[in-house]
């Protein structure tokens, strides 16, 4: 600090500059930062580090309800429980592993489609109209509503004997057959994409809207002038502008889906998912909440975190390094 | 510009601190001294009435009655079912919660486990007024045979079979007595809009309680006498498929039953003339009132066993125990209050609007007018019992089997076929989870 500021030298006879004191004051006061630092610090380290670190270690013993009481008098496992959980030929890890297919396979349904939808409406509401605004409030409606009783609106309407969509479906479009369950069994995996993606699509509308408010106009008039239709348009002018936009809001929608607990554990409720719903929040959640195996649990959601780690680092640097070659 | 800087720091300083002093002195509703001289202990009630607001109606003059009685003030919180485990394990792991709590009695073994809960030996024994008080099947029901116990009894409860009176009257039926009747009943009373059954098909608990009795029936044991688990057996394996053959091969179930995932859902069907008969605990009394049945429009009988059964289990001692957490500082008013609520003339009050069995050796049935239904729940209770597996993974075995049956049903609702062997590869599935939990 002090090399890099020399005295001023004013014509004719030589002071101290005006700011010297104060800038010592500051020197005798280096500490300042660090100390105004300390709190944010201190509150990081108990609000992620400790949990973090408290989970790694759960996993490594063998923490059931018989050492809740006392934590450390639970049995040190090592690598016990992420065995059990990685073994595919055992109960537990055949489990875990076909909840994770299924966590993928909804994961990419319900960020590719609620995307797709996302960027649909944002383009068709990107020109000035009468009556858009209202269009904008109504495509939010699904995000504002609270969470809880969106989807148990989702789940009455589900309902094989008295819910609106069979009752749709089968008494008033007259559909033949027998009306099919949409909470359990094999169809149970689509209802919870469907109210997913109900939920998931206004946030990448949201997103996607804000970004092509940056998108100058007069790109648009240009291409026109040069003879582009809309969709060479989208895919030369708007696509390319919201880069910046798709990589955050494809990460983020990514990390919060594959995350998702509320959906299945209010479609479904606490204690009756069915296997084809079994996404992996809530099949952690139940091997250390209906189990009360919290070794399991812990092992399971490190696993998880590895998981996502990767797969966020290898998006971004994917991501990266296309950016740095165009 | 100094002394707004210093301002600044023990502005951020005092902040800080004050937030981590409320982290750490964040919950905890254990016993205080409320600053009037008398103390109050907080008790968690389980969900007994047809709401949580109900059990609070119900409970609070019996509450403020204690309270002039000994001048304990009691804070009262009713827990829903869903809930109540977790709570109670929060509490276990942290050290605050409750002084006194209710609970499941087939939770009993498990939490006697985790050494939170005072011990009810001999001085404790005595300050509830002594064990020999209550009915031996519900003591014993509670905690695991040869240890001190850690639960008494509060309610008790015992399944049996109910059925619509005027049903079974226009279809000129008597009531069963064996699953063979049972099945034939059923079967007859099935058409149309009408069911012969409804079964809480969605239900875990009601699912590995039906499990349990059907294979009790066969002779079969879900744990071997060392307490290992032996889930997969031929006895096992039919007593399951006895209870979803009432669905797939009889077709005596109404295949939506398998969404159920509590018993009131079943008993509204029963209120409503949907189904005609319904497998529960006698506490659906005051459920099916609530639905809009008058006591007299419905019967009970003892659940039916095969002609051929081993042993003519009819339930499991089933019912409420309460605790007393050992972190408490008040242990004396704690076990005062164990003692009040166990003492005959509040087991009487609370006999009626909860509808459960007297758990004292010296009561007698007062939770219905109807003596047959009061004969066929006490002897269900005291005579054709056999209590769940009185071990540490009660739990991990409820869950595990319990959910396995519900994903059965589900398939079978679905339209697919269950055979002994998908019954035998769920009941080794959920072994295996149960021994990786050790």
């Amino acid at each position: 600090m002090s090399a890099t500021a020399p005295a001023r030298i004013s014509p004719g006879h030589v002071t101290d500059p005006p700011d010297a004191a104060p800038r010592r004051r500051l020197r005798s006061r280096w500490w300042l930062p660090y100390v105004l630092l300390v709190p944010a610090v201190v509150f990081e380290l108990l609000v992620h580090l400790i949990p973090m670190v408290t989970g790694i270690w759960i996993s490594l013993v063998k923490l059931t309800q018989q050492y809740l009481r006392n934590w450390s008098e639970a049995p040190f496992l090592g690598l016990g429980n992420y065995r059990v959980s990685l073994d595919v030929h055992g109960a537990v890890g055949r489990a875990l592993l076909q909840s994770f297919l299924i966590t993928c396979a909804f994961t990419v349904l319900v960020v590719g489609i609620a995307w797709i939808a996302g960027m649909a409406a944002a383009v068709a509401l990107q020109r000035k109209f009468p009556g858009r605004g209202l269009f904008r409030t109504l495509f939010l409606v699904p995000y504002a509503i609270p969470i809880y009783a969106g989807i148990i609106a989702w789940k009455f309407m589900l309902q094989k004997d008295t819910g609106a969509l069979n009752h749709l479906l089968f008494d008033n479009l007259g559909l033949p057959g027998e009306k099919p369950f949409w909470l359990i069994g094999g169809n149970a995996f689509w209802s919870l994409v469907i109210v997913a993606i109900w939920r998931l699509w206004p946030f990448a509308f949201l997103m996607l809207m804000a970004g092509m408010q940056s998108v100058p106009e007069d790109l648009y008039e240009a291409s026109a002038v040069d003879g582009a239709k809309p969709f060479r348009q989208w895919r030369s002018i708007t696509v390319p502008m919201l880069r910046p936009v798709n990589v955050v809001l494809v990460l983020v929608m990514f990390l919060w889906t594959f995350n998702d607990f509320n959906t299945p554990f209010v479609l479904f409720g606490k204690t009756a998912q069915p296997p084809a719903g079994d996404l992996i929040s809530f099949h952690i959640y139940n091997a250390s909440f209906l189990t009360f195996n919290f070794g399991y649990g812990s092992a399971m959601s490190v696993l998880l975190l590895l998981f996502l780690l990767v797969v966020t680092v290898a998006y971004l640097l994917f991501v990266n390094r296309r950016s740095q070659r165009a | 510009m100094e002394a707004k800087n210093k301002a600044i720091a023990a502005a951020t300083a005092v902040a800080a601190l004050s937030m981590v002093l409320a982290g750490c002195a964040g919950g905890g509703g254990t016993a205080a001294d409320n600053g009037t001289g008398k103390t109050t202990i907080t008790y968690w009630a389980s969900n007994q009435g047809t709401s949580l607001d109900n059990d609070k109606q119900v409970l609070t003059p019996i509450l403020q009655e204690f309270t002039k009685q000994t001048g304990i003030t009691v804070d009262l919180e009713v827990i829903g079912w869903n809930d109540l485990q977790t709570r109670i394990q929060t509490a276990v792991t942290s050290g605050q919660g409750p002084d006194v709590v209710n609970i499941g009695n087939t939770w009993g073994a498990a939490f006697q486990s985790t050494g939170a809960f005072a011990q009810f030996d001999g001085k404790n024994a005595s300050a509830i007024g002594g064990l020999d008080r209550f009915v031996k099947t519900a003591l014993d029901a509670g905690g695991a045979p040869g240890k001190t116990p850690t639960s008494v009894p509060l309610y008790g409860l015992a399944y049996g079979l109910y059925y619509n009176k005027a049903m079974f009257a226009a279809a000129q039926l008597q009531p069963p007595t064996t699953w063979d009747e049972l099945v034939t009943d059923a079967k007859k009373l099935t058409h149309g809009d009408q069911w012969g059954l409804t079964l809480a098909a969605g239900s875990y608990t009601e699912n590995i309680h039906f499990a349990f009795l059907t294979s009790a029936q066969n002779g079969g044991e879900f744990y071997d006498a060392s307490g290992k688990p032996t889930f997969d057996t031929p006895e096992n394996v039919a007593g399951i498929k006895r209870y979803l053959d009432l669905m797939q091969l009889h077709k005596a179930a109404n295949p939506a039953d398998a969404q159920y995932d509590n018993a009131s859902s079943s008993a509204a069907d029963l209120a409503s003339g949907k189904a005609a008969m319904f497998l529960s605990q006698n506490n659906a009394d005051s459920t099916l009132k609530a639905d809009g049945m008058k006591p007299g429009d419905w019967g009970v009988v003892p659940l039916p066993a095969p002609g051929d059964a081993k042993a003519q289990i009819s339930t499991f001692p089933a019912g409420i125990n309460i605790s007393v957490f050992d972190y408490t500082k008040h242990l004396p008013q704690a076990l005062e209050f164990v003692k009040y609520m166990t003492s005959p003339d509040v087991q009487a009050k609370l006999a009626v609007p909860y509808s459960v069995l007297p758990v004292l050796g010296s009561a007698d049935a007062k939770f219905t007018t109807d003596a047959d239904e009061a004969k066929v729940f006490m002897d269900a209770y005291q005579n054709r019992s056999k209590p769940l597996p009185q071990v540490a993974s009660e739990g991990d075995f409820e869950s595990t089997i319990g959910k396995g049956i519900s994903g059965l049903f589900a398939q079978i609702a679905t339209g697919k076929t269950v055979t002994d062997a998908d019954i035998s590869a769920m009941l080794d599935n959920a072994q295996q989870q149960v021994e990786a939990a050790g």
